[in-house]
């Protein structure tokens, strides 16, 4: 099986997409001619040309809103955002008209848009263009919001995302973009809201996603390793639709959980997991559920610093210690 | 047929409106368009628009009225034709609560009843009853709380574990799933076992014995039970009560109590604390007579007669009997009809004259052990004395510590009829006549 | 853009029409039938109906919150229009958008927004997509005077003139934006802010259906034909408060609504104009008039004896594959408790 990486499964499925729906098209910022700031659609102005891609000027709640009424008259747009922390200055766009326009008309509009681009801290850009956004994008219904980790979910994610008649937020991340995996020649689709368990184990599950999902893994290995603890670990993969059964089945196997998320702590996915796992599963834990989030302040730019700040292997290792106590 | 106009909803928070002034007098034609009145929302001054032609009949709030949404503003009209409120409309001054209250004249609005206490109505005073003997604690029961894991309990009851037998190894000695699968394996002796657990554990079993404290039910609430809580509940939310708290050396009045009743017991005399309390009062309102006086609203009224009444607990509430004219009796002849209400109060006996009319009352808690305690006024009263104990305890008398016996009496009053200074000349008066008491026999 | 009697008659009877609906829509709000607010549009009729008149199939139209009078103009059942107001089932949104949220796209009318300004980005996607689809077609994209002020209209223009998008941007200029009066509120010539995106502009009065029609006409054509958008202020007037709540008199004299009223209500204008010319006589104006009171007081019973929706249609509507349950493709939960 070929192994590419995060980026280049995110662009093979926007241009599959591109090639099977004439409806679909890319805009964003420095999507076309500069080839992307991240360079997720390298070469698809040179394949689609600048119709179907096209550079938007820095004007998000212009692009973003306009691009929500395109959809509302059979435009699919995939719109890029340079980076999801700029979601604020298109919040009235995205979570008044993307997300209520289907309800508020008594379902008479759909609104089938994807907006896409990396959420996620680690890079050293400071407290504005580090947010990670997809607890207070879920709160809102009549949204989707999905955060693949790896490149094969990255690629069967974003094309269900594209097809998906309702408005999907897609959080990529950019510390993933380099990373690789198999990603299979032929093709195919992952359903939004169903989990994957990427590690089996049975002393304590680890509820993740995105890449907090990788550095799970990681603390796994090592928990395995040196404390001989079986970890299994579930990456949710889609938010909302959230895959809640998976996430029981597995707490009902190891009745220890943490849950490892790249959030601040405060009303954040995990809090809501939390909830749910307490009240679907209360019987079959055998202790509190634990959490590991950011360290509850913006994001540090201080680049050793950050690290410390985010969930990496080392700290999850130590809260999945505290879990199985 | 005339049109009524109502009060409009004129925000979407808006639940009721003020309306400021009318615009319009009764006689005036009207039209569509025409502005009748302001009207103050939450939000802003408003005008109340016209969407009818024709005179305005009757105006059915006035200035200065704060009104609900939809209750009756006005009559529109042919001259001289007939207008009426559509059924559950009521217009101001209704008997239905809260429809239309007038601000300019809230006072009179709001004025209920004067509360003279009708028959059926007069039997609550201050302290719950005595009757119910406070339940057994809790507390300890709490104490015993197992602290283990949800799924560790679940195991537990499975395999009829006991879990306060088992030792938790977790966090905070919490027991888990791991400490329920050791305590399987290493059998019964370890601990009791399942729910019919023997008594041989002993003062700790005891302790943690699992049945209830009483029977879980709901009881119906009896007539006297509602009228209880309904005149105490008034008068500690309508009253505004004020307490004054004086230690009375009692000790004068139990040498004489002592004396009169070994003097006097072939004569059948054996008068208690509470008669000398009782007499005391009426003495003590002869002496600051303001106190016996009563709310009445526009008015108070003071009464010529110190009518005592007392706190008598009987099964399901209390009832407080009036020893009438208590001023014009001797002890003797208070403490004689004292007994002798309080035999009929038990068996339910009284009749209405027998505990309505009262004007000042008395609540004593002192035969019960209870050192002092705030009686809430027993309407329409304008004060409520409450008894505590007789202690004995050191005292300082000629900078000497000696051993003396004292008594808490506590005085609730209605602060719009006795002010301060008004209940202290009261309670010092009272004193008096309690620590001399011979001042009680003249 | 030669009018025959018998759209001249029509277009009066939709100026009447939405008059009467306003007034009847009032009535039932003071009434406590209906709830939230109620932001009226007596005063503008004559403005939204020679916009809509000019719709062809490919032509869309989005607004704000004053939406009733485009509504019935792009004629929407007013019995769906006042039920909506009242909360019930049969509403234009099924009792779910309310006043500021009508929505008809069978008609090309996308609502309904209440975000002042935040539906003209969507606006500008209508554009988009009736260019990136090919059609000659235009959007009309309607906003108040209060929203030229928001960064999101700005944006709009900008994408609009930099991408040649068939959208004309129409102002509403009733002269407040809610209680603050245009000086008061944006410097320069509203619709002039145009000429900074390069794109053409005009100003003209909304009470005359023959000068609304006539300015629009010459935008819409030309984005219809050339891909061009522009800017068209629409003076006019608003009668009633910014909502039902509203105090005027904090903010503007009553002789000024008299004023308006007396030299340039829609209704009173186009009618004499109509006399004028023989198209419309004394008893064809009541006769107008009257089935207008008539339909206002059907919508009104109609909605009166529609049904509420039920608490189970709270959640329906929310997403596209919830209401398609065998169409669905995702898994896992959508709604959470």
């Amino acid at each position: 099986m070929p192994v590419i990486t995060y980026r280049e499964a995110l662009r093979h499925a926007l241009s599959e997409e591109l090639d099977r729906d004439p409806n679909v098209v890319v805009l964003g910022e420095e999507v076309a001619q500069f080839n992307g700031a991240y360079k997720v659609t390298e070469t698809l102005l040179a394949k689609y040309g600048p119709k179907r891609i096209v550079d938007t000027p820095i004007s998000e709640a212009g692009f973003i809103g306009m691009g929500i009424g395109a959809s509302m008259l059979g435009v699919r747009p995939v719109m890029e955002l340079m980076f999801w922390s700029f979601y604020s200055v298109a919040f009235d766009q995205i979570l008044n008209n993307a997300a209520n326009v289907r309800y508020m008309s008594g379902g008479q509009i759909n609104c089938p848009i994807v907006i896409r681009g990396p959420a996620n801290g680690g890079t050293n850009v400071g407290a504005t263009h580090s947010h990670t956004p997809e607890n207070v994008l879920a709160n809102h219904p009549g949204v989707k919001v999905v955060v693949p980790s790896t490149p094969y979910d990255a690629k069967g994610l974003l094309k269900s995302a594209i097809r998906d008649n309702d408005p999907v937020f897609f959080l990529e991340n950019t510390m993933l973009y380099g990373d690789k995996g198999e990603v299979p020649q032929e093709e195919y689709l992952i359903p939004l809201g169903k989990a994957d368990i990427k590690r089996k184990g049975t002393d304590l599950s680890i509820i993740t996603y995105g890449r907090s999902a990788i550095q799970s893994l990681a603390a796994a290995e090592l928990l395995e390793k040196e404390h001989d603890i079986s970890v299994e670990v579930v990456d949710l993969r889609s938010i909302r639709p959230l895959d809640i059964d998976t996430v029981l089945a597995s707490v009902s196997r190891t009745h220890r959980v943490l849950i490892v998320e790249e959030q601040k702590p405060f009303a954040s996915v995990g809090s809501q997991l939390a909830f749910m796992i307490q009240r679907e599963a209360f019987d079959e834990l055998d202790g509190p559920i634990h959490r590991l989030a950011t360290v509850d302040a913006p994001a540090i730019y201080s680049p050793p610093v950050e690290i410390e700040q985010l969930p990496n292997p080392q700290r999850i290792l130590k809260a999945a210690l505290a879990a199985v106590a | 047929m005339a049109q009524i106009i109502e009060m409009p909803k004129l925000s979407d928070t808006m639940t009721v409106g003020t309306l400021v002034k009318w615009l319009k007098n009764e006689g005036d034609a009207v039209k569509n368009g025409t502005m009748l009145a302001e009207v103050e929302t939450d939000k802003a001054t408003m005008e109340l628009e016209c969407f009818f032609d024709g005179t305005l009949l009757k105006i059915l709030a006035p200035s200065g009225s704060q009104v609900e949404i939809g209750a009756p503003l006005c009559a529109i009209g042919k001259p001289g034709e007939k207008w009426e409120l559509p059924a559950g409309k009521p217009a101001q001054k209704a008997d239905v609560p809260g429809a239309v209250k007038s601000v300019a004249q809230s006072a009179e609005a709001t004025t209920p009843a004067p509360t003279t206490p009708s028959a059926k109505e007069s039997t609550a005073t201050a302290p719950s009853s005595p009757a119910t003997p406070a339940s057994s604690p809790s507390a300890t029961l709490e104490g015993q709380r197992v602290r283990i894991s949800p799924l560790a309990k679940k195991l537990a009851a499975e395999k009829g574990i006991n879990p306060s037998s088992i030792t938790g190894s977790g966090p905070s000695g919490r027991i888990v799933r791991a400490d329920v699968l050791a305590a399987e394996k290493s059998g019964p002796a370890k601990g009791g076992t399942g729910s019919g657990g023997k008594s041989g554990a002993g003062f700790a079993s005891a302790l943690s014995s699992k049945g209830p404290i009483q029977d879980e039910r709901a009881v119906p609430v009896s007539t006297m039970r509602g009228v209880i809580a309904k005149r105490l509940l008034e008068s500690k939310t309508q009253i505004p009560h004020f307490y004054l708290d004086v230690e009375v050396d009692a000790a004068p009045m139990l040498a004489l109590r002592l004396q009169l009743n070994s003097a006097l017991e072939k004569e059948g005399v054996k008068l208690s604390v509470n008669d000398f309390i009782l007499k005391a009062s009426a003495e003590a309102l002869r002496r600051v007579p303001a106190v016996n006086a009563s709310w009445e609203q526009t008015q108070i009224r003071y009464f010529g007669a110190a009518h005592v009444s007392f706190a008598v607990a009987i099964d399901d509430g209390l009832i407080t009997p009036v020893v009438r004219d208590s001023h014009l009796k001797s002890i003797f002849a208070i403490s004689t009809e004292a007994k002798s209400l309080g035999k009929l109060a038990k068996e339910k006996k009284l009749k209405p004259d027998q505990f309505t009319g009262g004007t000042f009352c008395v609540s004593n808690l002192g035969m019960m052990g209870i050192d002092r305690f705030s009686a809430i006024i027993n309407p329409p009263n304008a004060a409520i004395l409450a008894v505590g104990t007789t202690v004995k305890k050191p005292v300082v008398e000629e900078d000497r510590i000696v051993v003396g016996q004292r008594l808490t009496l506590t005085l609730s009053c209605d602060h719009r009829v006795v002010d301060g200074a008004i209940g202290a000349q009261f309670l010092v008066a009272l004193r008096e006549l309690l620590e001399k008491p011979a001042l009680l026999l003249i | 853009m030669q009018l025959t009697a018998e759209q001249k008659i029509e277009f009066y009877r939709q100026i009447v029409r939405i008059r009467r609906f306003e007034e009847r829509s009032l009535r039932s709000y003071l009434k406590k039938q209906i709830g939230g607010f109620l932001h009226l549009y007596i005063g503008q009729e004559a403005l939204a109906v020679g916009c809509c008149s000019l719709m062809g199939k490919n032509d869309h139209i989005i607004t704000a919150y004053r939406d009733h009078g485009h509504a019935i103009a792009v004629g929407m059942d007013t019995r769906a229009l006042m039920a909506e107001l009242y909360g019930k089932i049969t509403g234009c949104s099924k009792g779910k958008g309310g006043s500021m949220h009508y929505f008809d796209p069978s008609r090309n009318y996308w609502g309904g927004h209440g975000i002042v300004g935040g539906q003209i980005p969507l606006g500008t996607g209508l554009g988009y997509a009736i260019k990136y689809k090919g059609l000659k077609g235009a959007a009309m994209a309607f906003m108040g005077d209060g929203a030229v002020n928001q960064g999101a209209v700005h944006e709009s223009y900008n994408l609009a003139a930099l991408w040649d998008l068939p959208v004309v941007f129409v102002i509403e200029n009733n002269g407040y934006s809610m209680g603050t009066s245009q000086t008061r509120s944006s410097a320069g010539d509203l619709a002039r802010r145009a000429e900074g995106y390069h794109m053409a502009w005009a100003s003209c009065d909304g009470y005359d259906l023959y000068e609304v029609r006539s300015v629009m006409n010459e935008y819409l054509v030309r984005a219809r034909e050339e891909s061009k958008p522009a800017v068209v202020e629409i003076r006019t007037y608003r009668y009633r408060g910014h909502s039902v709540a509203d105090p005027d008199k904090t903010y503007r004299d009553k002789s000024e609504i008299e004023e308006y009223q007396r030299t340039k209500d829609p209704i009173t204008h186009n009618q004499n104009q109509f006399l004028a010319e023989g198209v419309l006589t004394e008893a064809l104006i009541e006769s107008i008039d009257a089935d207008a009171r008539a339909e206002a007081d059907a919508a009104a019973d109609f909605a009166e004896a529609s049904p509420f929706p039920t608490t189970d249609d709270i959640q329906k509507d929310v997403y596209w594959e919830a209401d398609n349950p065998d169409k669905r493709t995702s898994e896992g939960r959508l709604f959470f408790e």
